[in-house]
């Protein structure tokens, strides 16, 4: 029976768990134990699934038993169940990495509302990614938008709130405009699920105002996952958030918005549709290619590391960006491959970061000079997770980016792939830079001692970093997966 | 008339000014939606646009002060964005099939069982409440957490003003505290009318236009008319900060909970069918749970919002 309801369980058991650990108020301790374990339980139902549908097949949950499209259903298939993996993975590995890292930077008031808030995020982050009906996934976008605006504003430093504030005003115009686009979308076609609206955009045929939909659509997407000219919102909120939200959004919050990108392009509208009609890879590869080469560029000069990471974040969306624009079956599973690989090396890079700023009270790269000796497992596997930013073979950036260049050349377009190891060289040096002050200057004297951060940050960082590698080494899994839900997303009409 | 209040708004610095003109503004929506046929949300943006959200604005004016500060940058570039976002809605317009038009698409798919089939596999008039609360309560649902998460939001920035100790003497102030007798006679007057009338709006719902947000709003319009005129102090004493935080996390998990009994009870998550032997008995039992759930979260929600942005306010 409960193999049945998987489907909802994903999304019902952190949304219930939410109010739950609100009402436990003080009991810090427990709150945060119910979160982590919530984090497992989600991560558990994603593998299920993940087995369920590995052959390729759908799940389709009817919510209220009602038969969509009058109702609301859940679709599973390979293409999303990948990004939940992503996400409860995510979660399951930073939920009990939490633990340490808010006793130190959040005001222990404040901590029953974090946890809920952390919880309400990952239900609406899991939610969009598993839902099957449109205006549903913008429910599911707000509930995951204003957790993560309150998070951010739990950040130490003032400038915390002034940065949540400007991501606030971003977000909630990206998400009218994605409100105003599904409402042209209802206009036109009476209905609000999926794969209903993907049939009957079809047979509309020319209209501006299915034009003017998709690019409602597309730009509120582009606001939510920082596509180049839009990515003012993320830097700021990046650097001064908590360290365990930074290193969580950067891992999920961006992944589900390409995420939701792909399925709009190729499910709804149909790659037809985007990609003949509209052209919509003229303006993906160049916005991409900028952000690659100008935030790439914009992240050398950054003295605060988390900032820095914040900027390498908008690059690595110029490359899935890329991947998409390219209107291949390598390109999508490029895109595809690197959202799942950026998920894990960024995630790492944060995480040790949090584990720097536990110690050193902030993340600057002048209080950095020489603390790889004093901390050498943290700064360990920042380096180890840096190589994998850059795409040093063995590591997953390496796969991702080695697809990226192929379907490149598979066009002839072979630029794209020169700009694509460019920016890789720009990240060996943001990258360098770190590794210099960390172990090549010598620690000043005047400065406070730091000693190696404890196990609970340690651990969870280096199952990351693992990570990194493992499916570096074997990317069976992730390339099987990927290029397969690509295929379908191109075969289907 | 809603454009020229827009511009008003935008033009004004006095923010007194900008709030009422807001009111003002979700009035003249409603009533745009009363004459469209959408009863329900009209409803709503009347209590919500008009009524608390003008509360809640003037409660923080009275923190920030009143005059917009001029702003320090040119709004050539925003100009630029909003008219060619407008002319794209424009343009996008022009091809949209007609207004009402019967043959339209929206009317028929989805809606049309939604109209034909819903008294007989639900069994109640409201239509609306059907869709939302049924067809798609899931999504419902999720608007009752994103007011939750609203709470959140404003418990993380400010937090509600613990109760003042018993000890501590009455403030001297008292006299300014109840400085209007006939206001404090006339709201006697009027609270027990706004909660009955909340009741009829929570409990007849499935009749006439109203439910579990409409009822939530003008139940928490009651306590704050109270707070407005007897004091913060008073009004914790009424409805206490703590309980009021529970029953918002109680309504959530009431509506929530719903959704796991119906799957325990060998349905979908939400399936009201499975509540019950009789499926249309079933409906209308889940749909009272969940307007109840939706009513409780709303108000406490609502209510706690306006004691945080009060305890700020007395605070200076």
């Amino acid at each position: 029976m409960i193999s049945h309801h998987l489907p909802a369980l994903q999304v019902v058991v952190p949304l219930m768990a939410a109010p739950l650990c609100f009402l436990l108020g003080r009991y810090r301790r427990l709150g945060w134990i119910l979160s982590t374990l919530v984090s497992w339980l989600c991560l558990w139902i994603a593998v299920r699934l993940a087995f369920q549908v590995a052959d390729g097949g759908q799940i389709q949950y009817a919510f209220g038993g009602w038969a969509p499209p009058w109702g609301i259903e859940y679709r599973v298939d390979q293409l999303n169940v990948l990004v939940l993996l992503i996400v409860s993975g995510i979660a399951s590995v930073m939920f009990p990495y939490s633990w340490s890292s808010v006793q130190n930077e959040v005001d222990p008031e404040q901590q029953p509302l974090f946890f809920t808030c952390m919880l309400l995020c990952l239900a609406g982050l899991l939610g969009i990614t598993i839902t099957g009906d449109a205006f549903n996934l913008f429910v599911l976008l707000e509930i995951s938008s204003l957790s993560t605006y309150t998070l951010i504003s739990l950040g130490r430093d003032r400038r915390a709130l002034t940065a949540s504030f400007q991501y606030l005003i971003m977000g909630t115009i990206g998400a009218t405009f994605i409100l105003i686009g599904v409402g042209i979308l209802y206009m036109l076609t009476g209905t609000l699920n999926m794969a209903d609206l993907s049939d009957r955009i079809g047979e509309i045929g020319e209209s501006r105002a299915l034009q003017a939909g998709f690019g409602f659509l597309i730009v509120g997407i582009g606001l939510k996952l920082a596509m180049f000219p839009l990515h003012l919102w993320l830097p700021n909120a990046y650097a001064f958030a908590p360290s365990i939200v930074s290193a969580f959004i950067a891992a999920t919050a961006t992944k589900v918005a390409v995420y939701v990108m792909v399925r709009y392009l190729f499910t709804i509208f149909g790659h037809e549709f985007s990609f003949s009609a509209m052209y919509i890879h003229w303006l993906l590869i160049p916005v991409g290619l900028i952000a690659v080469l100008f935030t790439s560029i914009v992240a050398v000069f950054q003295r605060d590391i988390k900032r820095m990471l914040a900027y390498s974040s908008v690059a690595q969306i110029g490359y899935m960006l890329v991947g998409i624009g390219l209107v291949s079956t390598t390109g999508l599973t490029a895109t595809l491959l690197h959202l799942f690989n950026h998920a894990l090396m960024k995630g790492a890079l944060f995480l040790s970061m949090g584990a720097v700023c536990y110690r050193l009270g902030n993340t600057l790269i002048d209080n950095m000079d020489g603390i790889g000796r004093q901390m050498p497992w943290t700064m360990g596997a920042f380096v180890a997770g840096g190589l994998s930013l850059i795409g040093v073979p063995l590591t997953v950036g390496f796969i991702s980016k080695w697809y990226l260049i192929l379907a490149a050349l598979e066009k002839g377009w072979w630029p794209i792939a020169v700009i694509v190891v460019l920016g890789s060289l720009i990240a060996v040096i943001y990258v360098w830079r770190v590794v210099e002050a960390a172990y090549l200057h010598q620690r000043p004297d005047q400065s406070v001692t730091v000693v190696e951060a404890p196990a609970s940050l340690l651990v969870p960082t280096w199952i990351l970093v693992l990570a990194n590698y493992y499916f570096g080494i074997d990317a069976s899994f992730t390339t099987g997966f990927t290029s397969s839900a690509a295929t379908t997303l191109f075969g289907a009409p | 008339m809603l454009a020229i209040t827009a511009i008003a708004v935008v033009r004004f610095r006095r923010l007194f000014t900008v709030v009422m003109l807001f009111g003002i503004y979700s009035l003249l929506s409603a009533m745009i939606f009363v004459v469209l046929d959408a009863v329900d949300v009209a409803f709503t943006e009347a209590a919500v646009g008009a009524g608390i959200s003008t509360v809640l604005m003037l409660a923080t004016l009275v923190t920030t002060g009143r005059h917009e500060k001029p702003p320090r940058h040119h709004p050539l570039l925003p100009l630029a964005v909003v008219t060619v976002t407008g002319a794209g809605l424009i343009w996008g317009t022009l091809d949209m099939p007609g207004f009402g038009n019967p043959a339209d698409p929206v009317h028929h798919h989805v809606a049309d069982r939604y109209v034909i089939e819903s008294p007989r596999e639900i069994g109640i008039p409201n239509m609306v409440t059907s869709v939302l609360a049924s067809y798609r309560g899931y999504d419902t649902m999720g608007e009752v957490i994103v007011v939750f998460t609203a709470l959140m939001g404003v418990l993380s920035l400010i937090g509600i003003r613990r109760q003042r100790k018993q000890s501590t003497p009455p403030p001297e102030n008292s006299a300014t505290r109840r400085p209007y007798p006939v206001l404090q006679v006339m709201a006697i007057l009027l609270i027990p009318f706004i909660i009955l009338f909340a009741l009829y709006v929570q409990f007849h719902g499935d009749y006439g236009p109203g439910g579990g947000f409409q009822a939530g709003v003008i139940f928490a319009a009651a306590i704050i008319l109270y707070t407005l005129n007897f004091g913060l102090d008073d009004a914790m004493l009424l409805a206490p900060p703590k309980v009021v935080l529970r029953l918002s996390a109680l309504g959530v998990l009431i509506y929530a909970g719903t959704g796991v009994v119906s799957m325990l009870n060998g349905g979908n998550y939400l399936d009201y069918n499975a509540l019950s032997h009789d499926p249309l008995q079933g409906q209308h039992f889940g749909i009272l749970v969940i307007e109840l759930g939706v009513g409780i979260t709303v108000a406490a929600v609502m209510i706690a919002i306006f004691f945080a942005f009060a305890g700020k306010t007395e605070k200076q």
